[in-house]
């Protein structure tokens, strides 16, 4: 009878681990392949728009020259955009979500209505532009104006804040609704005084996560044919105006160079806003994240 | 005075407003949850309604079957999709080679191997890579990946399939990682522990215990990460160019379906015009690539779902 060779197995075992050390180092080499080419892009933006970055442009309207251009008709743009973004989108979206969570049965209709919403999240936002041209720049005739554009916007990013706030609501446990009913409180009161209360901080984050999407983006503006030289800002919402991104896409598709480090610029402008709304959710979710 | 419970429930009951707000809140929360599925009609509508006007002017065969893309041709403007389709593949299947094998790494590293520590910095730096907008992806192909691809291939043009490509792929590596890792990290950890048990390195648990596992998931991630790659507009329309063309070649300017749309919307296409309708008719194409595409996602997540 023969024993396992004990030497067959080390040399066998040897190789197995050395092939498992090869890959663990590979996936972790392409992992750090991710990370790089965000190191490369953030370095790239901050050392070509830094020494552009100024006051003066800040303050300044677009300019033919690039030297006076500035940003500050597309960064007021863009706070118009989501004065009407963020009321509707959230309106819209909490209000879906609290109906799909509280009120729907489950049948037909309900999972005809989830399975839409995870189909709208995957329509490409340029095809968005063509639905608001349509409907809201033509048929209603609001123009190129910041309200046909903040509707647009509203609707695209309104699957991702109805599934947050569902997450959110779905997250409430079950006893705090039940002893609100027990204290003899109505569904809607149920609602109003304890869900949305508890739910809050994560309908928040998730929100503003959408809008900062929002605010990125760019193809829907131009299929609504949001212009880009504006010397003027919006006295209210039914004026033209420009956005940040839309900008940032005039600046890179001009061939003079000078240019590239105004875009950047504006990127870095761009990037410090959707920064400062991200660290918002951060600290709501940190400051509310009460564990029941 | 103090009122009793008794007392409040007699004069809440009293009340009749509240019943008529109790009955009529769902109403409107209805309502308000329909306008999702209005925007779907909206938008279904829109493209077939437009498209079908663009069909009267263009027969529906030289759309689908022409292999020439001119509309702005003053003589014969040709409307053959095919151009922008094969430009729209172009892109893609750089972006799916780029994103495919670093986002499956990452997520297999991540799963793994990865220590708790390892992943609570890795993967908020790979939301931010996700959160980055694609006009800035956009400007990075345009201004930096091109110029570099081609110092070491001198035969690249400044517009190209290849740079964007890239840069797609890397837009997606996050979606395909946090999704693959999701549908790897549910795989239960007794099976994994079975393995390690019998003597597998974390390699053999991975490729032949994780992997397999979580098939559909992964594959449902990389469906997914094509279905953005073909909807993607801003980076393309950047550092792409806009010359439709019917060809293999990478090295030069093609012209996407998103970046059409793009192209005619900055111009001045009037309304009514054929390059007007034009744009819905590609729209209507991209719509239902994307569609296919999200569809095929959703079948493959149920479909060959392991329970476990």
């Amino acid at each position: 009878m023969r024993y396992i060779e004990q030497e067959t197995v080390v040399r066998r075992m040897n190789g197995r681990m050395i092939i498992n050390r090869l890959f663990q180092g590979l996936f972790l080499f392409a992992t750090l392949l991710a990370l790089l080419a965000l190191v490369i892009l953030l370095y790239r933006i901050v050392t070509q728009g830094a020494g552009h970055l100024s006051l003066d442009f800040l303050s300044n309207f677009a300019s033919r020259f690039p030297e006076k251009a500035g940003i500050k008709a597309a960064l007021v743009g863009s706070i118009w955009l989501m004065a009407v973004v963020a009321p509707t989108s959230i309106i819209l979206g909490v209000g879906s979500a609290i109906y799909l969570e509280e009120y729907a049965k489950k049948g037909r209709i309900t999972t005809f209505i989830q399975m839409n919403i995870s189909n709208l999240a995957g329509v490409p936002s340029v095809v968005f532009g063509l639905l608001g041209l349509t409907i809201f720049v033509r048929a209603l005739a609001l123009g190129n104006s910041i309200l046909a554009a903040g509707f647009t916007m509203s609707l695209l990013i309104l699957p991702v804040i109805i599934v947050a706030a569902q997450e959110a609501i779905r997250s409430v446990p079950g006893e705090l609704r039940d002893a609100s009913y027990g204290m003899g409180a109505t569904k809607w009161q149920t609602i109003v005084r304890i869900i949305l209360p508890a739910a809050i901080p994560g309908i928040l984050t998730g929100s503003i996560l959408a809008l900062s999407r929002a605010i990125g983006e760019t193809a829907p503006l131009i299929v609504i044919g949001v212009p880009v030289i504006i010397q003027f800002l919006p006295a209210g919402v039914m004026d033209t105006f420009t956005a940040l991104p839309m900008q940032i896409y005039d600046w890179s598709s001009r061939p003079q160079a000078e240019f590239q480090t105004v875009a950047a610029a504006g990127i870095i402008v761009l990037m410090a806003v959707l920064l400062f709304m991200n660290s918002i959710a951060v600290i709501i979710r940190n400051k509310f994240d009460k564990s029941y | 005075m103090r009122t009793s419970v008794q007392d409040m429930i007699a004069q809440s009951k009293g009340k009749k407003n509240k019943k008529f707000i109790e009955k009529l809140i769902p109403v409107i929360l209805f309502l308000i949850a329909s306008v999702s599925v209005l925007t779907t009609i909206g938008i279904v509508m829109t493209l077939i309604i437009e498209t079908i006007t663009f069909f009267t002017r263009v027969p529906i065969t030289d759309f689908l079957l022409g292999t020439t893309w001119l509309p702005f041709s003053n003589k014969e403007a040709q409307f053959g999709i095919w151009p922008l389709i094969v430009g729209t593949l172009k892109v893609t299947a750089i972006a799916i080679l780029v994103a495919v094998p670093i986002g499956l790494s990452a997520a297999i590293y991540l799963s793994e191997y990865a220590t708790d520590n390892v992943r609570r910095v890795i993967k908020p730096v790979l939301e931010v890579l996700a959160g980055v907008p694609t006009i800035v992806y956009g400007f990075f192909a345009l201004t930096f990946v091109t110029p570099v691809l081609q110092s070491l291939f001198p035969e690249i043009k400044i517009f190209n399939a290849i740079s964007p490509g890239i840069v797609v792929g890397i837009m997606i590596i996050p979606m395909i990682a946090s999704l693959s890792e999701d549908a790897m990290s549910s795989v239960p950890k007794s099976i994994r522990d079975g393995a390690l048990a019998m003597g597998s390195t974390k390699f053999e648990v991975a490729m032949k215990i994780t992997v397999p596992a979580a098939l559909s998931g992964i594959i449902a991630s990389v469906v997914l990460g094509i279905s953005r790659a073909i909807g993607e507009t801003m980076i393309v329309s950047l550092a792409a160019g806009s010359t439709p063309k019917f060809d293999g070649d990478f090295a030069g300017s093609i012209q996407t379906m998103t970046a059409y749309i793009v192209q005619v919307s900055k111009g001045d296409a009037g309304y009514g015009t054929t390059i007007y309708y034009s744009i819905y008719a590609v729209g209507f194409t991209l719509f239902l690539f994307t569609m296919a595409m999200n569809i095929l996602a959703g079948y493959m997540s149920k479909r060959f779902r392991e329970e476990y």
